[in-house]
């Protein structure tokens, strides 16, 4: 047995999980936050009323300080691509390159030219100039958003790509087909309308404070009434989004939406798990029923994954040991197509190199017709398909249900704040404070389950977490690991007290 | 030429009045550009294939033998 030892697999993938959990403590407050300080700078533009220039300026210097900690710590991701990951970057091909590259350029015209613009344009520039350039920064972090979002969704479906066995790459055969794949488009349009809930939960969370402390009530309320309009909004966006990612999952990652359920025993007109407890000890094998308690609404199931009452949707068990009546095959059938594809994938390659054509063209075609399960062929056992499933339900079920949590809460907050009964409220007050490491907790649970879920892929169906590692000492791995988590962690520190301080300072009047 | 310098002015006016805590900011930034890339990435986050000096072709192999041992060595 020659594959990566399981200690350096799992520290790889622990350092991994951690700059991207780190990483994304910054990025959903800079995609959120850039459209609300967008639209507060149009509205201090139409009136010029100075309150709103105060407004734009304060929540617009947070905006800074949050972009200014958080830049770069993406590139993070991209150094581990090419040490622990070599394997995995050197097959992927062109699909990290190309949309990277385009990232790199986008952020570097866009968010840096038009930040400083942004930042320094205060009475130096045109103001409509100025108030477009804030539009301008929204755009710009949210398309560079995009490109690494699509890259992220051709792991979990690769389309658009043909693997080159001569060369061991992916290479690009439709950009359109990698851009707008159905996962793609869903992919970024719930993870940056999910930020949008994050910037608009923290704006209110914060102005909520100062009416709690009785400090600048009118800038509070006026900040409060824009992000709950934009939270509200955008929670709406999120539920659809989210909708129509779960019926992706469905059709790409079938055994992902079982595990997300905790659907082991595959049913028509299967129920929605509302709220469940999973039994501890259930294994993927036995009958025991895999919830100690669960609240399930009939049907909803079945209509989410496949818009259809009375569908069929395969639980773990139909997906590991194969469904005849379902046509599901089994993993095990899986595994023998995938070792005849990597066995003749060496042919291939050893035959070309003696030069027997005839041979290496057989060898070609048997490992295409059975590269679809190419993966499969590094499990040792059918199980080995299935991730995580407690962590991957309870967070699934977690992030639903704050999402629709946020619904209310802006509801709530748009009520009481048009009104003006807000200030009477502390609780609400308290609540709406409280809830901003709510939606921090939101937001990475949904990687989570989506990063958690797919396992144990790299890329779906094709390369296992476990065949994408470099070759490197474990000691090395574990060395950076903390070396990241001290580095992070120093850098949230420094947010959280630089946010802090100036969230004490108020917004300036004018 | 008159718009250059327009827009030079505009960048170094705009870093000359930035307030302390903007000033702070910028240490940050700096201070964590040179851990990235002056440190992590040359010390500790080499490119593992480049690090083996192998060219592209030899990069393929490497690769495919990689692909392909397990599945070997398992049959």
């Amino acid at each position: 047995m020659s594959q990566i030892d399981l200690s350096l697999v799992d520290w790889s993938r622990a350092q991994f999980a951690l700059t991207a959990i780190y990483h994304w403590f910054f990025v959903p407050l800079t995609l959120g936050l850039s459209f609300i300080v967008a639209f507060m700078h149009t509205i201090y533009y139409r009136t010029g009323n100075k309150e709103w220039e105060s407004i734009t300026r304060f929540w617009m210097k947070l905006f800074g300080i949050n972009f200014a900690i958080g830049v770069a710590t993406g590139i993070i991701l991209e150094f581990e691509f090419g040490t622990n990951w070599s394997n995995y970057s050197w097959f992927v091909g062109d699909i990290f390159g190309a949309p990277l590259a385009i990232e790199g350029i986008m952020a570097f015209f866009l968010e840096s030219t038009f930040i400083a613009v942004m930042f320094f344009g205060w009475n130096k520039v045109n103001k409509k100039f100025h108030m477009i350039s804030s539009w301008l920064v929204a755009f710009g972090s949210n398309l560079s958003a995009l490109w690494i979002l699509v890259a992220n969704a051709w792991m979990q479906n690769p389309v658009g790509m043909k693997f080159n066995p001569e060369t061991a790459r992916n290479e690009m055969q439709n950009f359109w087909d990698v851009l707008l794949s159905p996962t793609a488009v869903h992919k970024f349009l719930h993870t940056i309308t999910s930020s949008y809930i994050v910037g608009a939960v923290f704006v209110i969370g914060v102005s909520a404070w100062y009416i709690l402390k009785g400090r600048h009530i009118i800038f509070a309320r006026k900040s409060i009434l824009i992000a709950s309009i934009f939270g509200l909004l955008s929670s709406v966006f999120v539920a659809a989004t989210g909708d129509n990612s779960a019926y992706d999952v469905a059709q790409q990652q079938p055994m992902k939406l079982a595990a997300m359920e905790g659907l082991y025993k595959g049913d028509t007109n299967a129920g929605l798990v509302a709220i469940g407890i999973l039994a501890p000890n259930k294994e993927i094998k036995d009958v025991e029923n895999p919830f100690i308690f669960s609240i399930k609404i009939p049907s909803l199931l079945s209509i989410l994954a496949e818009r259809d009452v009375n569908a069929f949707v395969p639980g773990v068990n139909d997906l590991v040991y194969g469904n005849k009546d379902q046509g599901i095959v089994p993993i095990s059938e899986r595994m023998k197509k995938g070792k005849t594809s990597i066995e003749h994938l060496k042919k291939f390659n050893e035959h070309k190199k003696q030069g027997n054509t005839t041979e290496a063209e057989r060898s070609l075609k048997i490992f295409e017709d059975n590269y679809k399960d190419f993966g499969y062929g590094y499990l040792n056992k059918p199980e080995d398909a299935v991730p995580n499933v407690p962590l991957t339900f309870y967070s699934f079920h977690i992030m639903v249900g704050l999402g629709f949590f946020f619904i209310v809460l802006f509801i709530i907050a748009l009520y009481n704040v048009a009104t003006d009964k807000l200030k009477n409220k502390k609780w609400l007050l308290k609540l709406l404070l409280w809830s901003i490491p709510l939606a921090y907790i939101a937001s990475e649970l949904g990687w989570i389950v989506a990063e958690v879920g797919r396992q144990p892929w790299t890329i779906q169906d094709i390369l296992p977490v476990s065949i994408s590692t470099s070759h490197l000492s474990t000691s090395s791995v574990i060395i950076t690991f903390f070396m990241f988590a001290t580095l992070f962690t120093i850098l949230l520190i420094a947010e959280v007290k630089i946010m802090l301080s100036q969230i004490k300072s108020g917004p300036k009047e004018l | 030429m008159t718009i250059i310098k327009k827009i030079l002015n505009f960048y170094i006016e705009g870093f000359k009045n930035q307030s302390k805590s903007s000033k702070r900011l910028w240490v940050i930034i700096l201070i964590k550009l040179f851990i990235m890339f002056a440190i992590l990435k040359v010390f500790f986050f080499k490119d593992f294939l480049k690090s083996k000096n192998l060219n592209e072709q030899e990069k393929s192999e490497y690769i495919i033998n990689n692909l392909t041992k397990q599945n070997n060595e398992s049959n």
